[in-house]
């Protein structure tokens, strides 16, 4: 007899027969996960006012896709449809979220599959898998497209036509082989460059350059609300922000991976990131480096994975410390302009050990054993 | 002011649903023609049946003596005739023998005058032999004996006696309404009962959801003319378990497997001290208590005194039956009770409440895998980490379990309260528990 069989609940007289405890936190599976969703709908929809329906293509293509892939597996393997917990959504909507706009479509559908067959349900589907899937998906047709992967379409705001153009990102990290300019800093030197920004932009930099800081580049407001090219669901730090008001307040996902991610990748960009424009330590620009890439959608909606994160505070602020400090390499060593990604698929491999590392301490047992008077 | 202390680890805020009994001052419920009265009611060994079919018995007249340290006596809550001894399914699914009393003829002591003991006459040994005889057990819900827990072994030592008025569990308000209704008497059994340990120091914990039982039992401990204190405790379950509420109290910890006196300690729960008044003052034998019924799905939740052996049909038919259709119904708590499967179950000495529970008010929701949230790991008040257990425990790794501290579970039930994946983890713990202590036969 094993505890599965015990554990059916029985019914008889019309009560359930259940062991305690017999009320429950309202918190489930499925709402955590639908809340996560609902909570990145904003970022989308920018993403998809911004460059148009094609975005809005690849992100529905990358939602069927993961369902698609779920029901596929569920069938094959004979377990349960598990598409109402919501966690296939979500991957899908993860992957079309991390895709440049003007990818052609087979790509995202690659993506999804990759992520969900893969990476999700050889492990046993949901919570059995070690890696984020809709990052190893992205991932995993990064690297077999790079052509379409790193096309990036100017948002609307900026350019009248679906026109290609760098992310910010990506136009510094070309731009600064063999610069010889006097830009102090990555905002100064979009704008000496001639990266577009927008007229709101001006706007702001304007006020906050005649009332609060007179130096400040043009970009900022841009990077903070979403008038970059970049990949859909990413660009809009002001969307993403909000969604996160409501995980919060329903502690689905708690600080400790946000803020020390975040922490920590500050730290070190304001530290050494003012060394590739020859400012020396402590001139990085930490406040454009947080509101450009994938930072936020990834610290707040993909490292706090409850899957694939530590199961404990501590544990959670180690993992944060990690991706933080392997995001900076990435971004600023790397040969690639981003560093989200790749840093939580690495972190993703030590949650295992960080877990046996960092247990609770159990109640009423003292660590070192009482020394014999 | 000392700032308001709790424990500091884990624990959960279950909405506390008192609201649904506290103002229902304690009424007397009707006595049952059938009661049954089973002779396990406590840990330890099941009470020896002194009766047979056909016989006549008394009130208070003892029916089931003691068949060792652990285990206590049983007394007759009715006068009647007895009718026959069955086999019943306990509430925690062990069965039990039961002694099934027609309930006829007088009662000893309803409407009769009784005399007040002398107890200060008493030594500590004799006060002890009285919470015996009487067949006193913890009710608090895990009814262990209470002579034992009043037998400070000699190479013990008990320094605080702590009066556990938590009741932390939702909806219970028993020991609430003894608190408010029954102070003085309350405060006599904190005497007794400290008067049996020895100790000198008594603290009273209670949570500040009660403010007015606060007031009433810190107005008679200022009164008192004995050294007693209470503590007022933040809101927390389990903290009315009594290690949580040592830690709580007086921030010391028993260590895991011990015993609250390793850190010389012990704890009562109110409604146990009132039972030792009634048993030592006026020599009144357990057999009767304050229940509550409550649930959003009884007509009238209300706080009965009852007789043991009352059926739940009947206290939940004096309560005005159901108001909705009941989705479960639970002897004790929401958190530790358990459920039935059968109305005619009686009420025993540990029965501190009856719980009609409506489908809203259970939240059941379908079993997911593990997603790994930690959630349970941050509630566990014992710093388990119950998902592990319960994944080895699944894989049969019953030892790996035990090393990871298995037995240090108490089952509150945080764990599984707090669980998205709705996984039954206390069942897991309880399955793994037994299997540990039979390979380690």
């Amino acid at each position: 007899m094993s505890t599965r069989e015990q554990k059916n609940e029985t019914v008889s007289n019309d009560t359930v027969i259940s062991v305690s405890p017999h009320i429950n936190h309202s918190a489930n599976t499925s709402n955590i996960m639908w809340s996560v969703t609902a909570c990145l709908i904003p970022a989308g929809a920018w993403g998809v006012y911004v460059f148009g329906l094609q975005a809005l293509y690849v992100v529905l293509v990358s939602v069927a896709a993961a369902v698609g892939g779920e029901l596929i597996m569920a069938r094959l393997l004979k377990r349960n449809i598990t598409i109402g917990d919501g966690s296939a959504v979500l991957t899908g909507l993860l992957v079309g979220y991390n895709m440049p706009p003007s990818v052609p479509l087979f790509i995202p559908i690659i993506a999804s599959l990759f992520g969900i067959l893969v990476v999700k349900w050889t492990f046993g589907g949901l919570g059995g898998n070690w890696m984020n899937p809709a990052l190893a998906g992205r991932v995993f047709v990064f690297f077999s497209w790079t052509g379409p992967m790193a096309t990036w379409t100017l948002p609307k705001t900026l350019a009248a036509d679906a026109v290609t153009g760098a992310s910010p990102l990506g136009f510094i990290k070309a731009g600064l082989l063999g610069y010889s300019g006097g830009a102090r800093g990555p905002a100064e030197f979009l704008a000496e460059s001639g990266y577009p920004h927008s007229l709101f932009d001006e706007r702001v930099t304007g006020w906050l350059q005649e009332h609060l800081f007179p130096n400040i580049s043009n970009g900022y407001a841009d990077l903070f609300t979403g008038n970059v090219a970049g990949s859909i669901g990413e660009v809009s730090v002001l969307f993403l922000l909000i969604g996160t008001i409501y995980l919060f307040a329903r502690k689905i996902i708690t600080w400790h991976v946000p803020v020390t991610y975040i922490a920590s990748f500050g730290v070190l960009t304001w530290i050494f990131g003012g060394l590739r424009f020859g400012s020396g330590f402590f001139h990085g620009d930490v406040i454009f480096h947080l509101f450009s890439g994938g930072l936020i959608l990834g610290a707040f909606y993909m490292a706090t994975d409850m899957v694939t994160s530590p199961l404990t505070g501590k544990g959670m602020v180690i993992f944060g410390i990690g991706l933080g400090a392997f995001t900076f390499l990435i971004r600023f060593f790397g040969s690639f302009p981003e560093g989200v990604s790749l840093a939580i698929l690495l972190m993703n491999i030590f949650v295992p050990l960080i877990n046996r590392l960092t247990g609770p301490k159990r109640f009423g047992v003292s660590k070192e054993p009482e020394a014999a008077a | 002011m000392k700032p308001i202390q709790t424990f500091p680890k884990g624990g959960i805020h279950p909405p506390d649903m008192k609201h649904l009994s506290k103002d229902e001052k304690i009424v007397n419920a009707i006595i049952p023609p059938i009661s049954k009265i089973p002779l396990s009611q406590h840990i330890g060994s099941p009470a020896e049946c002194l009766v047979s079919p056909g016989d006549e018995v008394q009130e208070e007249m003892l029916i089931g003596k003691s068949t060792g340290f652990i285990s206590t006596n049983i007394h007759s809550p009715v006068p009647g005739v007895v009718k026959k001894i069955e086999e019943i399914l306990l509430p925690s699914g062990a069965a039990s023998k039961a002694v099934v009393i027609e309930f006829q003829g007088e009662f000893n002591r309803i409407g009769k005058q009784h005399e007040k003991q002398d107890w200060n006459a008493l030594r500590k040994e004799q006060l002890v032999q009285k919470v015996l005889e009487k067949g006193i057990v913890g009710m608090g819900g895990a009814t262990f004996p209470s002579h034992v827990k009043y037998t400070v072994p000699r190479q013990k030592h008990a320094e605080f006696f702590v009066v556990n008025g938590v009741e932390c569990e939702p909806y219970l308000t028993a020991d609430y309404r003894i608190m408010l209704e029954k102070t003085e008497e309350l405060f006599i059994g904190i005497k007794i009962a400290q008067k049996m340990l020895g100790v000198k120091k008594t603290y009273i914990g209670i949570e500040i959801n009660k403010p007015d039982a606060i007031e009433i039992m810190t107005k008679a401990a200022g009164e008192s003319d004995f050294d007693v204190e209470v503590v007022p405790l933040k809101m927390k379950y389990p903290q009315g378990d009594e290690k949580q509420l040592l830690k709580a109290v007086l921030g010391r910890e028993v260590p895991s497997g011990g015993l609250p006196l390793d850190i010389g300690a012990v704890v009562s729960n109110v409604g146990t001290l009132f039972a030792v008044y009634e048993a030592v003052v006026w020599d009144k034998p357990l057999i009767e208590r304050v229940v509550t019924v409550s649930g959003g799905a009884v007509a009238h939740p209300g706080n009965l005194k009852v007789r043991i052996g009352t059926s739940v049909e009947a206290l939940i038919e004096e309560c005005g039956g159901f108001s909705k259709e009941p989705e479960k119904i639970v002897m004790g708590g929401p958190m530790m009770g358990f459920a039935l499967c059968n109305m005619e179950t009686p009420v025993m000495k540990g029965t501190s409440g009856i719980l009609v529970l409506s489908s809203r008010e259970c939240g059941r929701a379908k079993e997911t895998p593990c997603i790994s949230c930690g959630r349970c790991i941050k509630s566990c008040p014992m710093g388990l980490n119950p998902t592990g257990l319960f994944k080895n425990i699944d894989n049969g790794e019953y030892l790996t379990a035990d090393e990871m501290g298995l037995m240090d579970c108490k089952e509150c039930g945080c764990c599984a309260y707090v669980c998205p994946a709705h996984i039954p983890l206390v069942q897991g713990m309880k399955w793994g528990k037994a299997m540990v202590k039979k390979a380690k036969k």
